[in-house]
Order: C-alpha cells, then sequence, then structure tokens
C-alpha cells in the first residue's frame, strides 16, 4: 500500500477516534443534561465522519476505484442526528430537568 | 411532468442512494429509477407543500459553509469540553426567525444542531421564534446575529424570495 | 502505519463507549440514560466501520447502516415516550 494513503488512512482513524472519544468525555463530565447533549450529538458525528474517510479512502485505494457507499451512513447520520438531539431536548425540558444554575435565560414550559 | 416526476430532486437522490448501496450494474441502475419515480409518487401525500429549490449554486456553497463549519466548531467544542467545566457559560438563546416554510426551518434547525457548542431545543407554535441552546456564549445577542446572517439568509435565498 | 493506528482506534472508542456505560449506568435522569444509549450506537458505527477496515472486508458495512437506522429510530421512539407518555397517539 502507498505510504501516503496509508499515512492519511492512520490520521483519519486517529482523528475519528479521538473525537468519539472526547464527545463521550463530554457526556461523562458535563455537570447538567442540557450541556451534555453538546459532546454527543457533535464530536461523535465527526469522529464517525473521520471513520468513514478513513474507511473509503482504504477501500478506495484497495479496489483502486471509488468506493462511495459508505458516504450513505455519513449522510443519514448527519440528517438524523439533529432529529434525535432536539427530540431528546423537548423531553428534558418537558420532564423541567434542571439546568446549571448560571444558564441564562429559560427552557420554554412545554 | 409534474405529475411523473413531482420531487425531482428527491428522485434523484433516491437513485443515487440505491445505486451506492447496490454498486453499479445495469439491472440495478434500472430498477433504481423505477423505484426513484415510484417511491416519490407513492409518499406524495407526506409531503404537503415542499418548497421550490431557487438557487442550486447558494446551496451547494451553503452545504460547504455548512460543513467546514461543522470541523472548525468541533475542535472549539472539544477545546471547551476538555477544559474545566465551571468556566462554560451556558445559555438559552431565542431567536427570532425570518424564514416562514417549515422545510426551510428544519434545515436551519439541522445546522444548528450539526454546528457544535449550538443545539436547537424547540421551536414555538406560530413558528416565529427558536429556541436554542449554547454550550458558551459571551454575548447572546452576536451569536443570534451571527447565525441569521450565517446560515438563515443562505437558506431564505435558497428556499424562498 | 496502520498496525499503530488501529490498535490505538480501537482502545479510544472502546474507551469512549465504556464512558458512554457510565453515564447509561448512573443517569441521573431518563433522558440522561436514553442520550447515553443514543452515543452508543453512533461509537458503535465507529466501531464497526474501524472493525471493517481491520479485516479488510465491506460485509460490516450493512451492519452499520442499520444500527445507525434501528438507533435513530429507538431514540426518537424513546424521546417521544418521555414527552407524550405514548409512542404512537
Amino acid at each position: 500500500m502507498d505510504s501516503l494513503v496509508e499515512f492519511l488512512v492512520a490520521a483519519f482513524i486517529l482523528l475519528g477516534a479521538a473525537f468519539a472519544l472526547i464527545g463521550s468525555i463530554g457526556l461523562a463530565r458535563l455537570p447538567d443534561f442540557y450541556l451534555r447533549l453538546h459532546g454527543p450529538t457533535k464530536a461523535s458525528t465527526l469522529g464517525v465522519g473521520g471513520m468513514i474517510m478513513a474507511s473509503l479512502l482504504f477501500f478506495s485505494w484497495q479496489a483502486q476505484t471509488l468506493q462511495l457507499q459508505e458516504v450513505l451512513i455519513v449522510l443519514f447520520l448527519f440528517i438524523t442526528a439533529p432529529v434525535s438531539a432536539h427530540m431528546l431536548a423537548k423531553a428534558a425540558m418537558h420532564r423541567g430537568l434542571a439546568r446549571r444554575k448560571d444558564t441564562k435565560g429559560r427552557p420554554w414550559k412545554q | 411532468m409534474i405529475r411523473i416526476l413531482p420531487f425531482p430532486l428527491l428522485s434523484l437522490l433516491l437513485w443515487l442512494a440505491w445505486m451506492l448501496l447496490n454498486g453499479f450494474s445495469w439491472g440495478h441502475a434500472l430498477l433504481g429509477l423505477l423505484l426513484a419515480l415510484l417511491l416519490p409518487l407513492a409518499t406524495r401525500p407526506f409531503w404537503p407543500n415542499v418548497p421550490r429549490l431557487r438557487n442550486l449554486p447558494r446551496l451547494l456553497r451553503f452545504l460547504a459553509l455548512v460543513h467546514w463549519d461543522i470541523v472548525v466548531a468541533n475542535l472549539t467544542v472539544a477545546l471547551l469540553i476538555l477544559r474545566s467545566p465551571r468556566r462554560l457559560r451556558p445559555a438559552f438563546v431565542e431567536l427570532p426567525l425570518a424564514l416562514t416554510d417549515d422545510f426551510a426551518i428544519t434545515v436551519l434547525m439541522s445546522t444548528i444542531s450539526l454546528t457544535p457548542g449550538t443545539v436547537s431545543a424547540d421551536v414555538s407554535e406560530d413558528r416565529a421564534t427558536l429556541l436554542i441552546h449554547v454550550l458558551d456564549v459571551d454575548d447572546p445577542e452576536a451569536l443570534v446575529a451571527e447565525i441569521k446572517q450565517r446560515y438563515e439568509r443562505p437558506l431564505k435565498e435558497i428556499f424562498e424570495c | 502505519m496502520l498496525e499503530i493506528a488501529l490498535p490505538v482506534g480501537f482502545a479510544l472508542i472502546v474507551l469512549a463507549l465504556l464512558l458512554n456505560l457510565y453515564r447509561l449506568l448512573r443517569g441521573p435522569t431518563l433522558p440522561d440514560r436514553a442520550l447515553a444509549l443514543d452515543t452508543m450506537y453512533v461509537n458503535a458505527i465507529a466501531l464497526i466501520v474501524l472493525y471493517g477496515i481491520a479485516t479488510d472486508s465491506k460485509l460490516y458495512f450493512e451492519a452499520a447502516m442499520l444500527i445507525a437506522l434501528i438507533g435513530f429510530v429507538s431514540t426518537v421512539a424513546v424521546a417521544k415516550y418521555m414527552t407524550r407518555g405514548d409512542i404512537i397517539e
């Protein structure tokens, strides 16, 4: 395998994995639900995005043709991630979950 | 023409998705074409009023901008998460909407949620205000102005006049 | 280079999954658990894609796609249940 492609694949794998981990760190350590919502819905999307880029490069290089299948996963995640985040935020506001005291503004009544 | 192809772009997307899933062969190209024609017709009642896409180059530029912003903002949020959480300044911010079309509003909300640091939490019944939760904000009004300028204006050009 | 990047990638993702598991068990509220589960789905997709690269096989693509589909639908169903007390009204 060409060393440049190998380097790029390795870089995308590490980038993706690092962002997945950072998102999950956010989920584990941030103090209230609304803050936790930020970690996973963001970093995980880029985390998977990086993995998919690595996979695209890897398989395209192996087959020596463009392999775009994996793009479907990213496309699907980018469309659905905001929807699940929105639904979860609505659920949290409906249950009146506590927010950190210094949060400016207030959630709406559901 | 309009009756056969109610949503040409949706048909094109369906066909492309089918081809990506199955790999290229003439048989699948034909089957995909059939599905791309029939599915929009069958699901037509689910789409009461879809806005016309008015400005394709603008849409492509908008998509490029959003992807770039996702990458940049991801780095910012990564730093924010790794720092001490006590230094975060979270806020619920209300954004008055200029968009009127449901689909355009949905796209705006998705954009806001996908760019790290902001999550769109709710939209009011009359579609006039958006509630956004921000991870770390100094000046909420500046943020609202930026979102309106950066995302809402292009969307208005793309979907409405 | 891949022989270093692959194990490191696996380790980071597994660590991420463990952190999600911690949040899933700890809670403290139902939306927190639902969010943790949703994140686990996303991380599992990343893990499967990585496994596909490691084993040099495209077989796992469908598995990743299915998890993406099921994860989304179940998260929305749970969130809907939490807001309305019902899934199909």
